[in-house]
């Protein structure tokens, strides 16, 4: 799919940078005729994603976490958050409603989150390398990129 | 993030503004335990009127909250949701342990 406009940025690991990810997100999305209940699905998955770097990839260190977007062709924004943290062991299990790591401030909902308020989520790790993830949020038909 | 806590006899009240991530869960977690074990009450209304977004750390303070207070013989109730934090809730299924209303 051909990419019509793109951007990436960095910042580390601190929670503090969580809402300034979903913001920085939700501006670039704007691009899209997104509907304001589109925009909420986005704005939650990144913020998942982006905790889920913070609270999983670097459980006791700060580390860089990598948002890049794209805007494609056919009016599709997907995302990418990765970071080069200490990876998941099972992906599938971690996928899990319910499943965490994270003792009881996290519910366990992130994946589960992330999977049902976009169309599509990918994810790649590696134990000791990272973990990247991939999702995608179609606009309803009708709207274009600009 | 802001909490305003008002307690009528049995009754506590604590309503949220603002944005619920991770971020300000840390906190916030511990000033509304703090509030609930001061004033003891029979009902706790969690008001969220002014909570524009809430991700999946919403969920869990919703969780803990819905413990403590049960763990008082008393009960929760989540009123004045708005539509994001209420796809956040509908997608967790928090609604069959909490009593929530729009």
């Amino acid at each position: 799919m051909k990419e019509l406009n793109s951007v990436r940025f960095e910042f580390p690991s601190l929670s503090a940078n969580e809402g300034f990810a979903r913001g920085a997100v939700a501006c670039f999305a704007a691009q899209l005729d997104m509907t304001l209940t589109e925009l909420g699905d986005v704005k939650t998955a990144v913020s998942e994603a982006v905790t889920n770097c913070i609270v999983h990839a670097y459980p006791d260190s700060v580390g860089p976490i990598l948002l890049r977007l794209r805007i494609l062709e056919g009016g599709e924004l997907e995302i990418q958050v990765k970071d080069k943290g200490r990876g998941i062991e099972d992906v599938e299990r971690a996928r899990q409603p319910l499943f965490t790591t994270g003792g009881d401030d996290r519910g366990g909902m992130g994946f589960t989150i992330m999977e049902s308020f976009t169309d599509s989520m990918k994810v790649r790790s590696r134990v000791g390398a990272g973990t990247t993830v991939t999702m995608r949020k179609r606009v309803e038909k009708r709207r274009k990129a600009r | 993030m802001k909490l305003t806590a008002t307690q009528e006899s049995g009754r506590l009240t604590l309503a949220l503004s603002g944005e619920l991530d991770h971020h300000e869960a840390k906190n916030l977690i511990r000033e509304l335990e703090e509030r609930i074990d001061t004033g003891l009450p029979r009902d706790c209304v969690l008001d969220l009127e002014g909570l524009r977004f809430m991700d999946s750390s919403g969920v869990a303070i919703l969780l803990k909250l819905h413990r403590r207070m049960n763990a008082l013989g008393g009960r929760l109730f989540v009123q004045n949701v708005q539509s994001q934090p209420m796809r956040v809730l509908d997608a967790s299924g928090i609604d069959r342990i909490i009593e929530i209303s729009a």
